[in-house]
């Protein structure tokens, strides 16, 4: 059992603001303070902390599942779901068709998964167009499957149903809103 | 664990110096707590209200994770609870500190309610010597 943030109030708050950032303006990368030795990197961490509680279900399937699992639950007392059923995943491996998208009614009830990559800002170069872009901008990841844009163009063009992903790697994060174009 | 939770800070500050060192997972921080009650004929459980409650949680170095929640508002209470709740798990240590803190803390707090005991009994009325003066 590793410590969550060093102060949950001011940190989780920060963090917040930072996961809005990222989602309104995708593509920006932004820099956040995480707890380390949890066996995720800080960013990733953070992210957990600052979304999840005791209402949102969370599935986890990174790290150790003895210790992470375990660190989620003491820190966040969020319930534990398949990855279907939860309202965030968090993961280094993407399932495409197992996450909830929501309805056309509902489409807030979709799921956040929260990415683990190799790395942010080196790596293969994404175009990203779309709301909150002024006309394009680009992200570099590195360790995201080879076919990350044909698969995401799946996931865009069923707007307003589709789940977000939020991209997480050692101390940095991004976020790719389900209205965002990845060429 | 209830008698470190109903000792105050100051009496478990003693206990510092047998402490083996460690990590705070979690607070020591403030919070409320619903307390649950059951009345009348019924018994059905009710809202009694809310009291504050100090928590925390640490992971000594060996590994033992200790946690506390103490009413009142004393996180040095809590904090030093929760650090001997793990060292209260490491059989190496449980004797000792048993010995040194715990059964003297039990020991006071039973004098305590010993003494406040004698105190309201001193006090008390008996109320059917009037009644079977009546009769």
């Amino acid at each position: 059992m590793t410590p969550g943030f060093a102060n949950p109030v001011l940190d989780a708050q920060a963090c917040f603001r930072c996961v809005l950032d990222a989602m309104a303006r995708p593509g920006t990368m932004h820099a956040v303070q995480g707890p380390a030795d949890t066996g995720l990197d800080p960013a990733t961490a953070a992210v957990l902390l600052t979304l999840c509680d005791a209402d949102t279900s969370v599935c986890s399937q990174i790290g150790d599942k003895a210790t992470t699992i375990p660190w989620l639950q003491f820190h966040c007392g969020a319930p534990i779901h398949s990855a279907d059923q939860a309202e965030f995943i968090v993961t280094d491996q993407l399932e495409w068709s197992s996450y909830g998208i929501g309805s056309d009614d509902a489409p807030e009830r979709s799921a956040t998964v929260i990415l683990q990559v190799a790395a942010l800002g080196s790596g293969a170069t994404l175009t990203l167009s779309g709301p909150g872009i002024a006309e394009a901008t680009s992200l570099a990841v590195a360790g995201l499957p080879d076919d990350f844009a044909a698969q995401w163009a799946r996931n865009r063009a069923r707007f307003p149903r589709g789940f977000d992903v939020i991209l997480c790697a050692g101390d940095r994060m991004a976020a790719l809103p389900r209205s965002v174009t990845v060429a | 664990m209830a008698v470190l939770a109903r000792a105050p800070g100051a009496e478990l500050e003693a206990a510092g110096a047998l402490l083996p060192p460690y990590t705070v997972v979690r607070g020591p921080e403030l919070g409320l707590v619903l307390l649950r009650g059951r009345a009348g004929g019924t018994g059905a459980a009710f809202n009694v209200g809310e009291a504050t409650l100090a928590r925390c949680t640490v992971r000594s170095d060996a590994g033992y994770v200790g946690h506390a929640y103490c009413l009142g508002r004393d996180l040095r209470q809590a904090e030093l609870a929760a650090a001997l709740d793990a060292a209260l798990q490491d059989p190496a240590r449980a004797t000792a500190i048993k010995a040194a803190v715990i059964a003297p803390l039990a020991h006071a707090q039973a004098e305590r309610r010993r003494a406040t005991a004698e105190r309201a009994a001193a006090t008390q009325v008996q109320f059917l010597t009037l009644a079977t003066g009546r009769s």
